[in-house]
């Protein structure tokens, strides 16, 4: 008896104390979120990102697709939501194949994608925009970082061909000719290559198989798809998994966006696309190179043609162009005006300015005004 | 009166003239919703399966037809590509040499650790190593992959080395190609840690089930230990460890997550197991799923079936096995 009671006072003791401990934590946890949903409304920030016209932007906008602009993505939607307040943009940065898929299926207001939509995926767009169809509309650029792993090499300079055969595994040592020819001076061990490749299917390894394509033809007899299509090397499931082994293991060679390059520390290859120096993988370069591309879209769809022969100086030709998908008109009436409002905000000139900060490269100022006329006539 | 109903009815209203039919009839509707609960639940569980069957053999279908490769001997998965092509040789290959490498180096093991916790150990030591063996199955298998790729893929990069120089000449320790430990082998050994515990245990419980008599019979006719092992425990327990080691196959079979992470994957056949490369049919259907399109979604429901009728494979050759050795079997004893 004696003991029961002890025990019943001291379960009442415990309820008590996690009963007003719930309340102290809840009462916590509406404080906080008050005050951090007011603060970016109000605050600084709003005048540092007061261009933002935020028109008639209103409610959830939900958005899918490449994780290759993700970084972008995240900056513009940090800095669209401190200015316009009401507005919830979600960006779920997938992949592209979902993000069209998802953008089809009419579950999302826009979606991202690596590589302009096939002509199937267009007439499967005419469903989810009633009167339209999907087009394509560049927002960011980047390069495409080659990383490698030499113990004892910090600059290394190849060129399509070379990179072609390294790939395709036909070079498999690091003192290769081909390899010391364009090094000269660089003591290059006597290493095996290891090539990594993505292990499932990415827009990455199609922007470097349409670089190889173009720049190495009679090297690179592949066709460009999101698939690895070359038998030998290993692989690694994203561009992180890629970049990690990269880093891992001494001998390696991979491909990955430029700021997994530059989190990680990874030495990059510089390209010599024939002109006078060897091209660097920075933002700069990278802009250098997509300057050369053509708008191949026809309509309002502005998907682009890269030029990756380009010998412009200082031009790294190893760059992909990301694209926002969205329907030319029969947009939802419910997301349409954040839609255009978000798009006009990330291809206005602040928009562009802070992709060269996060390692991307912003469109060409001639693309780019197209780009805007094409947000403002969405419907 | 009421006592002598085989089912304890709650209290009933005392109403004299229902109490003797009371209990009898509420016995039997007991017994009918019990009937039929139970056919119900079976009728249910049949349904269930029956329907994962058609879902998956009618997306196959779809996927099948439009493949202009051959389903079963095409080396490549490239279900998006124009013209789509697909196949299964590689997955089905490098699940059975992954599974049969994982069952090679654990059910030795696992048998070993069972013995000694069951007729070995200090009953002190026993219960701890019985419980951490039981932990091992409580690790989500991403955290395996995890652990095998940073820790694992490494190590063993010096056992490979070992095993290139010293087994070359079997073909399949020769490691012909330069890569890091990521190979079919490395997820054998990933794979063998993970079903240790479930064969361990299976296998335990069977060697407790062993009759004593027999045992102390053996022991006094001056068997040794191992010979009461040898002589009692291990017939005894043989279908009891077939069984658990399909247990485990199963589970090595349809492992996803840690073989995506730890694999290098690619579309070769190869025997030599210490080269990167291979691919089991559940790490290319997490690998391929997120990008692929509708059509490659079936392709890869397609191959998901070709798993299922595997397991299922295994699973009735598991079960010839144990009905031929039935004499030895517990059911008997």
């Amino acid at each position: 008896m004696k003991l029961q009671r002890k025990n019943r006072l001291r379960a009442t003791a415990l309820g008590a104390l996690a009963v007003s401990g719930a309340l102290v934590l809840t009462a916590c946890g509406s404080d906080d979120n008050t005050g951090g949903s007011s603060t970016p409304g109000s605050g600084d920030k709003t005048t540092a990102a007061s261009n933002i016209d935020c028109g008639k932007a209103k409610g959830q906008l939900r958005a899918s697709g490449s994780s290759a602009q993700k970084n972008a993505m995240d900056l513009w939607v940090k800095n669209y939501m401190a200015a316009c307040s009401g507005v919830e943009i979600n960006y779920n940065s997938s992949s592209s194949g979902e993000g069209i898929v998802a953008f089809n299926q009419g579950t999302v207001g826009f979606a991202g994608s690596d590589s302009a939509l096939k002509p199937e995926e267009v007439t499967e767009s005419k469903k989810a925009c009633k009167t339209g169809q999907g087009i394509n509309l560049p927002m960011v650029g980047g390069p495409v970082a080659i990383g490698y792993n030499l113990e004892g090499v910090d600059k290394l300079t190849l060129d399509a061909p070379t990179l072609a055969k390294i790939f395709d595994t036909k070079i498999k040592k690091w003192n290769d000719p081909a390899i010391a020819k364009l090094n000269e001076g660089v003591d290059l061990p006597d290493k095996a290559i290891q090539a990594f490749h993505r292990s499932e299917d990415s827009g990455t390894t199609q922007n470097l198989g349409k670089y190889l394509g173009a720049a190495a033809p009679n090297e690179w007899k592949y066709e460009a798809e999101k698939k690895w299509p070359a038998p030998g090397g290993q692989a690694a499931s994203g561009s992180s998994g890629v970049a990690a082994q990269v880093k891992q293991v001494d001998g390696a060679i991979g491909y990955f966006e430029l700021s997994f390059a530059k989190s990680q520390n990874i030495s990059t290859v510089a390209i010599d696309n024939g002109g006078s120096a060897p091209a660097e993988a920075t933002s700069e370069n990278a802009s250098k190179a997509i300057a050369a591309a053509k708008v191949k879209g026809t309509g309002k769809d502005l998907a682009l043609e890269l030029d990756y022969t380009t010998k412009a100086d200082g031009a790294y030709p190893l760059v992909l162009v990301t694209y926002e998908v969205v329907c030319d008109t029969g947009n939802k009436p419910e997301t349409l005006d954040t839609v255009k409002s978000f798009l006009s905000y990330a291809a206005s000139d602040d928009g562009q300015k802070i992709l060269t900060d996060a390692g991307y490269a912003p469109i060409p100022a001639e693309i780019n005004t197209k780009v805007r006329e094409t947000i403002n006539g969405l419907s | 009166m009421a006592s002598t109903t085989p089912i304890d009815t709650p209290p009933a209203p005392p109403a004299p003239p229902e109490r003797a039919e009371r209990p009898t009839s509420a016995g039997r509707m007991g017994d009918k919703i019990f009937v039929g609960l139970s056919r119900g639940s079976g009728i249910l569980l049949l349904v269930i399966m029956a329907s994962i069957a058609v879902f998956l053999s009618y997306r196959a279908v779809i996927a099948i037809s439009k493949n202009e490769g051959n389903f079963l001997t095409t080396f490549d998965w490239n279900p998006a590509g124009d013209p789509p092509v697909f196949g299964i040789a590689v997955l089905l290959f490098g699940t059975v040499v992954s599974s049969i490498i994982a069952m090679v180096i654990a059910v030795p093991i696992a048998v070993g650790i069972a013995l000694f916790i069951s007729h070995y150990a200090p009953r002190k030591l026993a219960a701890p190593i019985a419980y951490v063996i039981d932990l091992l199955a409580a690790v989500p298998s991403i955290v395996y992959g995890i652990w095998g790729a940073l820790v694992l893929v490494p190590y063993l990069e010096g056992l490979n080395l070992w095993l290139d120089q010293f087994f070359g000449w079997t073909y399949i320790f020769d490691k012909t190609e330069v890569g890091v430990a990521r190979s079919l082998f490395t997820v054998g050994v990933l794979l063998a840690i993970m079903i240790l515990p479930i064969v361990t245990s299976v296998s335990r419980e069977v060697f407790l089930q062993v009759p004593k008599m027999n045992e102390e019979a053996a022991l006094a006719l001056g068997a040794t230990r191992w010979e009461v092992i040898r002589l009692s425990v291990l017939p005894f327990g043989r279908s009891g460890i077939i069984s658990a080691s399909m247990l485990g196959l199963g589970r090595a079979l349809g492992e996803t997550m840690a073989v995506a992470t730890v694999l290098s994957p690619s579309f070769i056949i190869s025997l030599h197991v210490l080269n990167p490369g291979g691919g089991t049919f559940a790490q290319n259907i997490a690998a391929k799923f997120g990008e692929a399109d509708e059509f490659g979604r079936d392709a890869l429901i397609a191959s998901g079936l070709v798993l299922f009728v595997l397991t299922l494979l295994v699973n009735g050759a598991a079960r010839l096995i144990i009905a031929r050795r039935k004499e030895y079997s517990g059911a008997n004893a």
